[in-house]
């Protein structure tokens, strides 16, 4: 089966973020999504540590420690940018203020629920950074994440068995697989990404998948 | 006259006492007071609880305080990095309590300190491990979480440029949580790059107004 890789998946969600949007994307494969913005459209990266306006990563050189991201690499101030404190930051985020965050996932259950911070492992040092107040704060709550563990499990779940970020908080999850949305009555299929098919799609999910073709 | 410049770090550190809350500024390297840290080793207080987002990175800084046994308590956000071994094995080896906060729950619950709030609601973590055994409330159809202020005894945080007055401007975003410790803390000392002569801040820029700050060193 041919699967979507990061770069087509980040084009995928980088695709859905219209004109004019506030946008946090988490550290790991939602970074990737700032590359694949289509040009032309004015979109506002938040980055949590306290700047709006995040621009691309500095030439070698040129990189300044005092200017990073969430994910503590260097970056660029786009003209318009504004940097403010962390309270300041997080406020934005629990206040509703952002249009959108794509988050990384271990699970997410057929409700919404979002599991991204702990393994459960008894011996696992806990780190939960921001992702509690983006689950909850962002008005959609985008999740990017391969379809499948390592072992082919369904990482769409009827309950997560990890510890949960937020409860019933996803919006839409993009995967190496599928887009697939949440809503009230469970998941519903919006699009097929790999060389699969729904009934074959649908096996793998484990969950059930809701599907009305376009009329 | 009011003079808040300290000529040397030693002496702006000096009564810190064994058992003091400190916040440590900074998120990573950005902001990261380092000089006042490796201060604070030689100073030799222990037994301390530190507030930051993390728990150290590398040898140096906090994470030089935490190998140096001088840290009993930590709260922040995100311990657990690649680097962070001198956290890792005090922390597995049951000698470092850790308080693990949401990071937007811990710059409220240190603003709230330093505004003179007595708790809030937050829909943060509600519906998780980190909000079991706390009081939650539904508002308005949502569901939140009671938590509490921060307070601290000192607060060591880097800005960049500030006058005798304590009035405090920041760059870029090495500002983080430096305004928000500034205030909830009791002692606020300050690294700065530059001090300048009072009126050469523009009012206009000053991020942290004198009033949150006590003690001003101007280090490299």
């Amino acid at each position: 089966m041919k699967k979507f890789d990061r770069k087509q998946m980040a084009a995928r969600v980088a695709q859905d973020i219209p004109e004019g949007a506030y946008v946090n994307l988490g550290i790991g494969l939602p970074t990737l999504v700032a590359d694949y913005l289509p040009k032309g459209r004015e979109i506002i990266l938040h980055s949590e540590n306290g700047v709006l306006g995040v621009g691309p990563r500095p030439a070698e050189g040129e990189e300044d420690e005092d200017l990073i991201n969430a994910g503590k690499e260097p970056v660029t101030l786009l003209a318009g940018g504004s940097y403010f404190h962390h309270a300041d930051s997080f406020g934005m985020i629990r206040g509703q203020h952002l249009d959108f965050c794509v988050l990384g996932a271990f699970q997410v259950s057929a409700a919404g629920d979002l599991a991204n911070w702990h393994t459960g492992a008894p011996d696992a040092i806990p780190a939960v950074g921001g992702a509690m107040d983006l689950a909850v704060g962002a008005k959609q709550v985008l999740v990017m994440m391969e379809h499948l563990t390592k072992e082919g499990k369904s990482k769409l779940v009827e309950r997560c068995s990890y510890p949960l970020t937020g409860a019933r908080c996803v919006n839409r999850v993009y995967t190496d697989l599928a887009v697939i949305d949440v809503k009230p009555d469970g998941l519903h299929l919006v699009e097929i990404l790999a060389d699969v098919s729904f009934d074959e799609l649908q096996r793998l999910n484990g969950v059930a998948l809701k599907y009305r073709a376009a009329a | 006259m009011i003079d808040k410049f300290f000529a040397t770090p030693e002496a702006a550190l000096a009564d810190v006492p064994d058992g003091a809350t400190v916040m440590i500024g900074g998120f990573g390297n950005a902001g990261m007071p380092a000089r006042l840290i490796d201060c604070l080793i030689a100073q030799g207080a222990k037994e301390l609880t530190v507030v930051n987002n993390n728990a150290g990175n590398a040898d140096t800084g906090l994470a030089a305080l935490i190998g140096a046994g001088r840290v009993r308590k930590i709260l922040c956000s995100f311990p657990r990095q690649a680097d962070s071994w001198h956290f890792d094995k005090l922390y597995r080896a049951g000698k470092l309590e850790l308080e693990l906060v949401p990071q937007g729950t811990l710059a409220e619950r240190i603003r709230a300190a330093g505004a003179g709030i007595g708790g809030f609601f937050t829909p943060t973590a509600f519906g998780t491990r980190l909000a079991e055994g706390k009081e939650t409330r539904r508002i308005n159809g949502r569901d939140y979480v009671f938590e509490l202020p921060i307070h601290a005894d000192y607060a060591l945080i880097k800005a960049d440029r500030a006058d005798r007055w304590g009035n405090l401007a920041y760059r870029k975003t090495a500002r983080n949580f430096g305004p928000i410790m500034a205030a909830a803390a009791k002692c606020t000392v300050v690294q700065v790059r530059e001090t300048v002569e009072l009126g050469e801040l523009d009012p206009e820029t000053v991020v942290t107004p004198g009033i949150f700050v006590k003690r001003v060193v101007k280090l490299h």
